[in-house]
């Protein structure tokens, strides 16, 4: 790496530090995602349950429920975090302070990694209560990488679609539309690799850490993509 | 020496209507220039395009040595712009504000601390969350953010707008320091005797264009 | 393609007065457009004649095998609109000039793909019916496919957003190409998710002479169509660019009388 492109990833790294702080300080103080998003997630579960309504089904499918519930409220959380920068044009005055775009990709998805890695430890919870879920001990390893690795990658496909979505000033309406068919890979992904750590449907973890490889692949892509192309996406 | 503002014939869009219809201006360093002109005149949308937010459609642009035309990034973080929005983030406290925008251009705690106490906000106010102050306070913020950010061109629209009369005679103090550290200043400002006074120049802008009086 | 540089009409517009609206005659078909329409005609034509009438049945499909002709042409078309989406997108992004027509080529591309897998996934839910007893099943061919749909429905709404052209042009070109990087990941993982697929169901060995041939004469027809298609929808939307820029310079002649 050439001096100058260490120099740019340096800065690039201190503009989403900063960024992410920013992101995770405003949700300290305002509880947001602690006051409404998680208890929106745990009404999606319990819904889930009414639609359902077996309990053998719902410990099955548990998985594919666990992430649905992740993945609407990931819709929620993209749009909270895109709110606090438009609400009083901060998101203008970032391109004005002329902070390294990927650097607030970084910083953004960041924060938004954090408040899901909240949400995701409170559904699996409600996922042991609500549909009996079991998590053998031997596979928490599968779990957490799996977890690690779908929440990086929903983490930067949020990000960059919400910026998109606010760039184009008040089009929020058009997140779900753009972002739903993006994740399905993530979905199907961490459902299986998820059902092969709880061992659902006599699935063993063998069956999982190809998924896994999916869910790392798919992250690293939208990583990647986000890093470079998110100026271009919220620039007017 | 090059002007640190030269805008030939520029014509600027915002959606599809146009803002800026050959506006044509110079400003060289360390001068304050007025922009008056009445509502929709397109004062704002020339600041926008000086901060490198609104793309130049025809016409030429140079702002600070930069070429807005072919990459109107380059000089976002050399000018600070202070908008109709504050571009503060509610939730956090006064001094959070000034320490982020501060810490965009690398500002160190100190600086931030003079910069508070030069808008008066190093008492009670400074761990006061943003979205509890009045319209006036939050100006007061914003414009403590931008001393912050030590730019080399000031763009200001309406700063005056929702200040007291201690606010007022701050700002001034604020302007008459950055010109004098080598700073140029653009305000657009419907307070034409307070920055008339300020002003080493006073310019017209009226139906998207720019005329020197 | 006739592509009238859109600087010299604008400037002409630009002289002309706010007041009188520029008429402009030149139509959205050239002399090769005209031909090609034409032959696009006779290519349906034939493929009526060959698909319907001298085709024999299929020995298990009997007459249903005739939705084919029309199935399988429109599926390769859509792949390789989109296809044609993404490497003009990315030619818009590459060259410095930044210029327009690539953004137009993409946007036409997407939308008549759009179309063709509209007609694939219409067709082929007809064929499935009476042939796999379901409209639909949930074959990993058939799942990329839809979620390709939704995608470049997507995109559209991108590119409809507004802005300036060149707004527009960059920001739906990353959208194509992240659309790009989003295809193979959702194909592979939905092909691991259900690796029991249907096979191909035309097969080369057992296909007739006759019925290979009216596929082919398919398969020539709908790229023809869509050429015709793309060079039209192009021609439209420079239409729609420059009528925006004369537009602009109505409203440059008004925003300077204000003062």
């Amino acid at each position: 790496m050439s001096v100058k492109a260490r120099s740019a990833a340096a800065q690039a790294w201190r503009v989403a530090r900063l960024v992410a702080v920013k992101d995770l300080r405003v949700e300290w103080r305002s509880r947001v995602v602690l006051n409404q998003v998680l208890p929106f997630a745990a009404v999606v579960m319990v819904m889930f349950a009414f639609a359902l309504d077996n309990t053998d089904l719902l410990t099955r499918v548990a998985p594919g429920l666990v992430w649905m519930a992740t993945i609407f409220s990931l819709q929620v959380l993209v749009q909270r975090s895109f709110a606090i920068e438009t609400a009083d044009g901060a998101l203008d005055a970032l391109q004005v302070a002329g902070v390294r775009p990927g650097g607030v990709f970084l910083g953004k998805s960041l924060a938004l990694a954090a408040e899901l890695a909240v949400l995701e430890v409170v559904l699996l919870g409600a996922a042991i209560v609500l549909y009996r879920t079991d998590v053998p001990a031997g596979r928490l390893g599968l779990l957490a990488a799996t977890y690690l690795a779908a929440t990086c990658g929903l983490a930067f496909v949020g990000t960059l679609y919400g910026g998109l979505a606010a760039g184009a000033k008040g089009r929020e309406t058009l997140l779900p539309l753009l972002m739903l068919p993006v994740v399905a890979p993530v979905l199907i992904g961490a459902t299986r690799a998820t059902e092969a750590a709880f061992g659902t449907n006599d699935a063993t973890t063998g069956d999982g850490w190809p998924w896994l490889g999916l869910l790392a692949l798919f992250a690293a892509v939208f990583g990647t993509a986000g890093t470079l192309g998110f100026g271009s996406l919220i620039d007017e | 020496m090059e002007p640190v503002v030269r805008l030939v014939d520029v014509v600027a869009v915002l959606g599809g209507f146009p803002a800026l219809a050959g506006a044509s201006l110079t400003v060289e360093r360390g001068e304050i220039v007025l922009l008056q002109g009445p509502n929709g005149a397109g004062k704002t949308s020339l600041l926008r395009l000086c901060a490198g937010l609104l793309p130049v459609e025809r016409g030429a642009a140079t702002v600070l040595g930069c070429d807005l035309v072919a990459d109107r990034t380059a000089v976002r973080n050399r000018v600070g712009l202070l908008g109709h929005a504050n571009g503060l983030y509610a939730e956090l406290t006064v001094h959070d504000n000034v320490r982020f925008w501060g810490a965009t251009v690398g500002a160190s705690e100190g600086e931030v601390t003079a910069a508070l106490a030069r808008m008066a906000l190093d008492g009670r106010l400074r761990d006061v969350a943003v979205g509890r102050l009045s319209a006036g306070q939050r100006r007061r913020t914003a414009l403590a953010c931008l001393v912050a950010r030590r730019a080399e061109l000031w763009l200001l629209d309406e700063p005056h707008a929702g200040l007291d009369a201690v606010g007022r005679d701050d700002l001034d103090g604020i302007l008459r320091a950055a010109a004098a550290a080598g700073a140029t200043v653009l305000v657009a400002s419907h307070e034409l005797e307070r920055v008339g006074r300020l002003a080493t120049r006073v310019v017209d802008v009226v139906g998207g264009q720019v005329r020197a009086r | 393609m006739n592509t009238t540089a859109p600087t010299a009409a604008t400037d002409n517009a630009s002289n002309a007065s706010a007041a009188a609206p520029v008429r402009d005659k030149r139509p959205t078909s050239t002399r090769f457009t005209q031909v090609l329409g034409v032959i696009v005609l006779a290519g349906f034509a034939w493929l009526v004649v060959f698909g319907l009438l001298l085709s024999p049945d299929d020995s298990e499909q009997r007459s249903l095998v005739r939705i084919m002709y029309v199935h399988v042409p429109s599926a390769w078309l859509a792949y390789l609109a989109f296809v044609v989406t993404g490497v003009a997108s990315a030619a818009y992004l590459w060259r410095r000039s930044r210029n327009l027509q690539w953004d137009r080529l993409a946007g036409a591309s997407a939308e008549v793909g759009i179309l063709f897998m509209a007609i694939t996934l219409v067709t082929g839910s007809l064929w499935g019916r009476p042939t796999w007893g379901t409209y639909w099943t949930w074959d990993s061919r058939l799942t990329t496919t839809a979620f390709l749909f939704v995608t470049y429905i997507g995109y559209l709404a991108v590119r409809g957003l507004g802005g300036s052209h060149h707004q527009r042009a960059r920001r739906s070109a990353v959208m194509a190409l992240l659309a790009v990087l989003e295809v193979p990941l959702v194909h592979f993982s939905v092909r691991w998710w259900r690796p029991l697929h249907q096979g191909q169901t035309v097969e080369a060995q057992k296909i007739d002479g006759l019925m290979l041939f009216s596929l082919f004469v398919g398969l020539v027809a709908f790229t023809l169509l869509y050429v015709w298609l793309v060079l039209h929808r192009m021609r439209v939307a420079l239409l729609d660019d420059e009528v925006d820029d004369r537009g602009l310079d109505a409203a440059l002649a008004a925003r300077r009388a204000e003062g």
